[in-house]
């Protein structure tokens, strides 16, 4: 929507002012006029909220004292002190080591997980968008992990992947892959693959969605072509396909990037507490409320926020990802 | 349209001023909403305790579950407090929220005056903050060591009174059974998940090595000493050898579930599975006995964590009568008696202890008056408002060196540093 009413206004600027005709500049003020609920409703739903929580990332606020809060600067961030001794002493956020082990636990997270449901995905696809009986239910079938609610799901794999009582375990024993039960979330060494598995598991039908749409998009006729002339299927693939399908991919990809680094909820209730697999959405909610730090969880949920932003732009610029639309004109 | 509306919400405004002097009339009949994360069978009893509360006032409860973890419950009610939040009423509290949650509690020193005394000093003591007495005691609670008779019995084992002994005995039989066909038997579960129950274990082992209670009454940090890491070196020992290496992400259910289905020699936990393992459907049920918790090194004196639940009424309640009217009615002594008969929770009131049906339906509920005379509570009364915090790091070093990931040594090295960086200048 933003960016057709953006494409509108560019295509007008590029005209002379003495050709902008009444309608245009009409259809220019009704569009305003259509934006400005949503622009109030993300100021008050997104804008304000954050601005708040970088405020309070400047204070000593805490939840016993939500209002109370005074103004200290960057010591949330940054501060030290010199002892007597004249050792100096660093604290805050950019020196917590808990906190940069979230970090790294959310990139490695975000990074493995989209790779993975990136190719899945568009292998998911590239099976849909071939015609086969029965297309249309396979098509819903897949969708299913992708409606079950992250709590629901991460419960339920939480109980198949348990160690005593749990499915998995007792498969993999029958089939004589694994000599005893691994307890998969609470083995520091299995926990972060549980939570990818499971993560993977629910959103390949997302990507896989995405990817079906942008695959439909490919005209047909390009495919005649290449058979025409005899083109093996995987130079097909590699050399029509995937540049064609590229900008809808691509914009998939950010979808997924920006959910996967704020993931909580399914570490949450898989594997809680666990340092393999904090992230920081989870550190910055623990200090928020369970250890009444206010201001420096809002602190690193500023960093949170931060972080993310400058994925995505540096995303952006690396992958010459056109979000505009301005290319296919 | 209009106008039929206008007319019926006047009709409505009028109505309701006429009705308003017969609502607020004294006897008012409110809903008094109760939160807490007890088990299902728990809930059942309350539901059936609180009938006569409800004849008797005219209120209703009204009931809301919160899962069973207690970082998880703690950290939606600070929220809910935190926001001022009137939907819930009465709070179920563990015994160690009182100095972080006592701001936002109606004091109910004086609503409780004449039964004050009927409880345990200790107890009274420990929700009492600042001479405000932020909750009422409703059950208390203190960890055992349970066994199997049967078991024991059969390889002609004797009950463990170390964590040696235990460690041997759990060995000699899960190996013995094992043999016997019996694969899926683990020697001991207990509460290996990374959350404040594992708190409550580690510091059992800690003290019953002799090697003090992380932070001592008067606020020094004191975990990093020699007993402790013997401590936690030996129950690093048993992930994967006497207990399944899941016992990392057990809390106290997934512990019951393995013991209840007649799957391991000892288990460490709390009163409520002595009714619960002898219920019909208990694998255990009549096979298994409790002793209080082993003691290690060359300390000879056990430890069991002092734990319990109160009830604290809200301040931002919007019937704090009704509210409190149901917290003196359910910790009365009728309703403790009935708890303790019905779910083995162990009563707050002195009296109960010599109680002839308790003796005689119950009889391990009088065994378990020593053990929790002598609990050793957790350091939230000098770490104040950082309890939690001093809690997690507690549990992450336990739960560190348990999975491997550092030495116990290095873990509590690293421990006291931090511990000191949190305490600053002072708790």
């Amino acid at each position: 929507m933003v960016s057709n009413v953006g494409r509108m206004a560019i295509a007008t600027g590029g005209q002379s002012a003495s050709q902008r005709s009444d309608l245009q500049q009409s259809r220019i003020r009704a569009a305003r006029w259509f934006l400005a609920p949503m622009i109030v409703v993300l100021l008050c739903v997104a804008a304000w909220p954050l601005a708040r929580t970088v405020y309070f990332s400047f204070t000593n606020t805490s939840l016993t004292n939500l209002y109370g809060g005074e103004w200290i600067g960057f010591d949330n961030y940054l501060n030290w002190r010199t002892l007597s001794s004249g050792r100096v002493i660093f604290r805050g956020t950019l020196v917590d080591p808990d906190w940069w082990n979230a970090v790294w636990n959310t990139l490695r997270f975000a990074i493995v997980s989209v790779g993975f449901e990136t190719v899945l995905g568009l292998m998911i696809a590239l099976v849909l968008n071939a015609e086969f009986r029965g297309r249309g239910l396979v098509r819903a079938a897949i969708l299913v992990p992708w409606a079950i609610p992250t709590i629901v799901s991460a419960r339920l794999w939480g109980w198949m992947l348990h160690d005593q009582f749990g499915i998995i375990n007792d498969i993999l024993l029958k089939l004589g892959l694994i000599s005893h039960k691994i307890a998969w979330t609470a083995n520091p060494d299995t926990a972060m693959l549980a939570v990818l598995v499971v993560d993977i598991w629910k959103t390949t039908p997302f990507m896989a969605l995405l990817c079906l749409a942008g695959l439909q998009m490919i005209p047909r006729d390009i495919y005649e072509a290449a058979r025409v002339d005899g083109v093996h299927p995987i130079k097909v693939f590699f050399y029509i396909t995937l540049p064609l399908v590229r900008p809808a991919l691509m914009v998939a990809v950010i979808f997924r990037l920006l959910d996967a680094m704020r993931i909580f909820d399914l570490i949450y209730v898989l594997t809680p507490n666990s340092t393999q697999t904090k992230t920081m959405s989870v550190i910055a909610r623990e200090n928020l409320i369970d250890f009444d730090k206010f201001a420096y969880g809002s602190a690193q949920s500023t960093l949170l926020f931060l972080i993310i932003g400058a994925s995505v732009i540096a995303y952006i610029r690396l992958g010459r990802v056109d979000l505009t639309g301005e290319d296919h004109r | 349209m209009a106008p039929t509306s206008t007319k019926s919400s006047l009709k409505r405004v009028l109505l309701s001023a006429l009705c308003l002097p017969v609502f607020a009339a004294p006897v008012s009949a409110d809903v008094v909403n109760y939160v807490s994360g007890a088990p299902a069978k728990d809930i059942k009893i309350l539901k059936e305790i609180v009938k006569p509360w409800e004849e008797a006032t005219g209120h209703t409860l009204e009931f809301t579950s919160m899962p069973p973890s207690t970082t998880d419950s703690f950290a939606q009610y600070r929220l809910w407090l935190a926001a001022n939040n009137s939907d819930i009423d009465v709070y179920e509290t563990d015994v160690i929220w009182a100095p972080q949650l006592a701001n936002h509690f109606v004091d109910l020193s004086n609503a409780a005056s004449d039964v004050i005394d009927a409880h345990f000093p200790s107890i009274i003591e420990s929700q009492t903050v600042d001479g405000k007495l932020v909750a009422l005691p409703l059950f208390t609670d203190a960890p055992a060591l349970y066994y199997r008779k049967d078991l024991l019995e059969k390889h002609g084992a004797a009950v463990p009174s170390t964590w040696e002994e235990l460690t041997a005995t759990a060995k000699s039989v899960q190996a013995a059974e094992r043999a016997g066909g019996q694969s899926d038997l683990w020697g001991f579960v207990w509460q290996g998940n990374a959350y404040e129950g594992l708190t409550c274990d580690a510091l059992e082992w800690v003290k019953s090595f002799g090697g003090g209670q992380i932070v001592e009454p008067d606020g020094t940090v004191s975990i990093n000493n020699e007993q402790a890491i013997n401590a936690l070196e030996l129950a690093k020992s048993w992930v994967g050898t006497i207990s399944p290496e899941g016992v990392l992400a057990y809390q106290e259910e997934d512990a019951r579930g393995v013991w209840q289905t007649g799957n391991a020699v000892f288990m460490r936990n709390w009163p409520y599975a002595y009714a619960l393992g002898n219920s019909d459907d208990s694998a255990v049920k009549d096979k298994f006995g409790v002793v209080p918790l082993p003691s290690g090194g060359s300390n000879d004196k056990s430890a069991a964590t002092l734990g319990g639940w109160n009830l604290a009424v809200s301040k931002y309640s919007k019937n704090p009568d009704a509210a409190i009217s149901l917290a003196l009615y359910l910790t009365s002594p009728e309703a403790q008696k009935r708890r303790a008969l019905e779910l083995s929770r162990l009563p707050t009131l002195v009296s109960l202890y010599d109680d002839e049906d308790i003796k005689t339906e119950q009889p391990a509920i009088a065994e378990w008056k020593d053990i929790f005379l002598q609990a050793v509570p957790r350091p939230s009364a000098p770490t104040k408002t950082k309890y939690n915090e001093v809690s997690s790091k507690f549990w992450s070093a336990v739960h560190d060196t348990l999975s491997g990931n550092g030495s116990a040594a290095e873990n509590l090295e690293l421990l006291e540093i931090e511990l000191n960086e949190i305490k600053g200048n002072s708790w």
